[in-house]
């Protein structure tokens, strides 16, 4: 740690020192900026954009179903509401949303490095989410689209009158912000780590975001080339996809889910990455078995690729291969199971804090244990046949990818705020919304796992009058999660202004990002950090007198 | 079950209670594995809080848990993995004496046609106690065929046929529901599945005059033309048909395929996509010539020129030709 620059943490009030927030002022400078940190920043303002409007849509969805009857919007007006929430949330927010932000900012940080291997593309994929997130918000604004986050043909192609080509047109464009964006992370990983990091001494972030990249531009081409078949069947008639043109439906489910299914990974290992650094850093410990943990976020990304047809268990696929892709499903349930017991074996003789942070790992583990588990129930063919397309579903993949990816963005946020921001969020407020938002979770989407058993249809506009309680449970848990969210987003400005000045270090973190200033200046580092530990070395490092800084 | 929060779906078909079962194994170990994570991480959280003067202890890690909680919970998930397809097996495989009844999906609805004639929309009528086999087409979109008191499912594909089978155990009238988004009126595409008792059924029906569906194809068969091509009593230009349902045929490029409904729809609505050894591509494509409704009739027809110990109203209202003599005009 000797050869590392520390500076001194920044006295109260003192605006003197130039860092990446003040370094240009005019809009000209964060527009063109090629800083990592402020394109982090950009894909903040962007990403929180799309998940209030993804939120409004699916509070639409909430509201609808708090009766049977379809009686606050027409059907074709609800079947474009949830295509829009699924599209928003998947499209524009849980795929970027950690990466982009979180791990834009951090990934150079963590390796010691000036910036990521090419600014100029980095802000290049801005500008596309930019691009994308613009003829969404026009396709949505010209009668939007009706074809459900997943464009199942031939309904998309022959069947929808709704703008499907231009949502097309979207997504195909986003998609080649995340292959930058994964692009960025994979030569910055490879070939700009400080002097003295090597891969075993990486934080699990940094391993976590590599298997992402890994997927981001192996799979996201083939999602790309997909939507552009079913332009092309929709505008030529060229047979692809429809039957009675020639083409094979199920084709187009095994290239969609070839990606989609993979995706799903993007979007929860940058969460698990989040994870293991909460997790060490406020137990105060080496995380248990890295290698393992680090290995498995590989494993992941590699055999997330072998199970994509498990969602089309009753779609038509044949006897065999349904059982070989259910094999293969459970095969990558071992990964993901290692990392919880890892997390939970890291507690264990730690010198535990429960900051924000923590709380949201916490809740992270909760809920991922949960999603992860009803995810094995999928994975089982007999059960498979009766819950898919049910809101089991629907539940499930809400535990993983709200439960999970969210958790670790906001616990991520928590704990990065005063990197970011020079300042502490208030922690009385922050742990109130990490309570409410992990009860307002349960009680939103737990009544979905029975829903779903007992055979309520996902997509469903009006239901029978006994499904009725459980939506009433699940629309009320919905308003108290819409609490928990919207708190941060106050109490995050608020600080802004008046949270406490945060020193260089207020957890007293491993990791590099914690060993320049906060906020950190353009450059990062004032010298090039060397590196001559192993990663999460809390044993060197001594425990802060508080438990956390408060907020007055 | 309760009328208001309902916890459990009725359970109205032989696989209810074998899915069930499983299901409940599922719970249990899903439940017992949530309890301990949430029990040992509450734990541990409470036990190595921050004490003043103690600092946390530093492990490495350990090789054999690693692999423990690598290899035992994948051993757990393999009698998952084996239970369920045991389960999917015997979902996917029809009993051999399973009464067909046709099924056409079109936005939104569901069209039934039974073997004996009878035409439903949105209501199935079937028995206790026998095997039912649906043979399933869609008009446009793919539907979904779902009943949650069968706990079944399944896709409902156009330019195919998808089949489902179940023996249904309980009367009463249980819902059907489209399970795959199809559009506009997705939600509105359900229906009921009444089950009655043997007797109910046969009373049900006796109602109502119908021809049976087999009967219909015959009609079709002739009046469309097949007959003067495929038959037995001279050297035809095409094929006779007569036994070749679900038997293996050889075709002119060296493979053999079995002549299953998908095989016969397809040699129907585009005959060159698979020649048989000895012919010649000469028979006119029959698509967008007829409907899903006659093509469930036609593949009903030639099916029951290869069944005739089928117990079915449709060979026995049939003439009195043997079977492997389908009448010529």
């Amino acid at each position: 740690m000797a050869t590392t620059s520390i500076p001194a943490s920044q006295a109260p009030g003192s605006t003197t020192k130039l860092n990446y927030l003040n370094n240009g002022h005019t809009l000209r400078s964060w527009l063109l900026t090629t800083d990592h940190k402020r394109i982090a920043l950009l894909y903040l303002l962007s990403v929180t954009a799309f998940f209030f409007l993804g939120g409004f849509f699916a509070m639409l969805i909430r509201l609808e179903l708090l009766t049977p009857e379809g009686d606050l919007m027409q059907a074709d007006t609800y079947n474009k509401v949830f295509t829009m929430h699924g599209m928003i949330m998947v499209f524009f927010f849980l795929i970027p949303v950690v990466p982009a932000v979180l791990g834009n900012f951090l990934v150079p940080l963590m390796v010691g490095a000036k910036d990521l291997a090419f600014p100029r593309i980095n802000l290049l994929s801005w500008y596309l989410y930019v691009i994308a997130g613009a003829l969404f918000l026009h396709c949505m604004l010209n009668g939007g689209v009706d074809t459900g986050w997943t464009f199942y043909t031939p309904y998309s192609t022959a069947a929808s009158n709704t703008n499907v080509i231009e949502a097309g047109l979207a997504v195909f464009i986003v998609g080649f912000s995340s292959i930058f964006t994964g692009l960025n992370f994979i030569v910055t990983i490879h070939r700009m780590r400080a002097p003295g990091l090597t891969w075993s001494r990486l934080p699990l972030f940094i391993w976590a975001h590599y298997a992402t990249s890994l997927i981001m531009i192996l799979g996201t081409p083939v999602v790309a080339i997909t939507i552009v078949l079913v332009a092309v069947e929709r505008v030529f008639h060229l047979g692809i996809f429809d039957p009675r043109l020639g083409g094979d439906p199920l084709l187009f489910q095994h290239l969609f889910w070839f990606y989609s299914h993979p995706a799903v990974y993007i979007m929860i290992l940058p969460s698990m990455g989040v994870i293991s650094e909460l997790i060490t850093c406020f137990s105060r410990k080496r995380v248990f078995g890295y290698k393992f943990v680090a290995l498995s976020s590989i494993a992941i990304a590699v055999i997330g690729f072998l199970v994509w047809a498990h969602h089309m268990f009753v779609a038509g696929i044949s006897l065999y291969a349904a059982m070989v892709f259910s094999f293969l499903t459970f095969l990558v349930g071992v990964p993901s199971a290692v990392k919880v017991f890892n997390w939970t074996a890291t507690l264990y003789k730690g010198s535990i804090t429960y900051a924000t942070p923590m709380l949201y790992a916490f809740g992270f583990i909760g809920l991922f244990t949960i999603g992860g588990l009803t995810g094995l129930f999928l994975g089982t063919l007999g059960i498979d046949v009766h819950v898919t397309d049910t809101y089991f579903v629907v539940a499930h993949f809400h535990y993983v990818m709200v439960g999970g990816v969210v958790m670790g963005f906001l616990g991520g946020m928590h704990f990065w705020w005063p990197k970011i921001t020079g300042r502490m969020y208030p922690e009385y407020w922050a742990r109130l919304s990490a309570l409410l938002v992990f009860v307002g979770f349960n009680l939103t989407f737990f009544p979905q796992f029975v829903l779903g058993y007992v055979g309520m249809p996902r997509r469903y506009w009006q239901y029978p009058p006994e499904f009725q309680v459980l939506n009433v449970l699940s629309t009320a848990g919905a308003s108290v999660l819409a609490v928990g969210y919207i708190l941060p987003m106050i109490y995050f400005l608020w600080s802004l202004r008046y949270g406490p000045i945060a020193d260089a270090n207020p957890w007293n973190a491993a990791g590099l990002e914690w060993q320049t200033a906060s906020p950190p200046p353009t450059f990062n580092f004032d010298q090039t950090p060397v590196v001559t530990w192993e990663a999460y070395n809390y044993d060197e490092i001594p425990e802060k007198e508080l438990e956390a800084p408060v907020a007055q | 079950m309760s009328k208001y929060l309902p916890l459990w779906p009725d359970q109205a078909s032989t696989m209810a209670s074998q899915v069930d079962l499983l299901y409940i194994y599922l719970l249990l170990v899903a439940g017992v594995m949530t309890a301990l994570i949430f029990l040992a991480v509450t734990v541990l959280a409470i036990k190595y809080r921050r004490r003043p003067g103690v600092a946390a202890h530093q492990i490495e890690g350990s090789t054999i848990l690693e692999l423990g909680w690598s290899i035992i919970p994948f051993f757990v998930m393999l009698t998952f993995f084996i239970w369920g397809a045991v389960i999917f097996f015997q979902e996917r495989t029809p009993p051999a004496d399973a009464t067909e009844v046709y099924v056409v999906a079109k936005q939104w609805m569901w069209k039934i046609e039974h073997i004996e004639g009878q035409h439903e929309i949105n209501e199935l009528h079937v028995p206790t106690g026998q095997n039912i086999k649906l043979i399933m087409t869609s008009q446009d979109v793919i539907h979904s065929f779902y009943i949650p008191a069968f706990r079944l499912k399944q896709d409902v594909l156009p330019g195919r046929y998808t089949t489902l089978w179940f023996k249904a155990t309980v009367p009463g009238r249980y819902h059907l529901f489209c399970a795959e988004y199809c559009g506009t009126m997705h939600s509105g595409m359900g229906g009921d599945i009444v089950v009655m008792k043997p007797e109910d059924y046969a009373l049900w029906m006796a109602g109502g005059s119908s021809t049976p569906l087999a009967e219909n194809g015959r009609a079709l068969f002739s009046s469309l033309g097949c007959s003067t091509c495929h038959r037995s009593d001279v050297k035809g230009r095409g094929p006779d048909l007569a036994g070749i349902y679900d038997k293996p045929v050889q075709l002119d490029d060296g493979r053999t395929v079995i002549a299953d409904d998908n095989y016969v729809r397809e040699s129907i609505l585009d005959p060159t996509a698979k020649i048989v050894s000895g012919f010649k591509p000469v028979m006119p494509a029959f698509q967008g010539i007829v409907t899903d409704e006659q093509l469930n009739a036609l593949v009903a027809y030639v099916k029951s020129l290869s069944q005739p110990a089928q117990g079915s109203a449709a060979l026995q209202n049939a003439p009195a030709t043997s079977p492997g003599q389908p009448e010529v005009q």
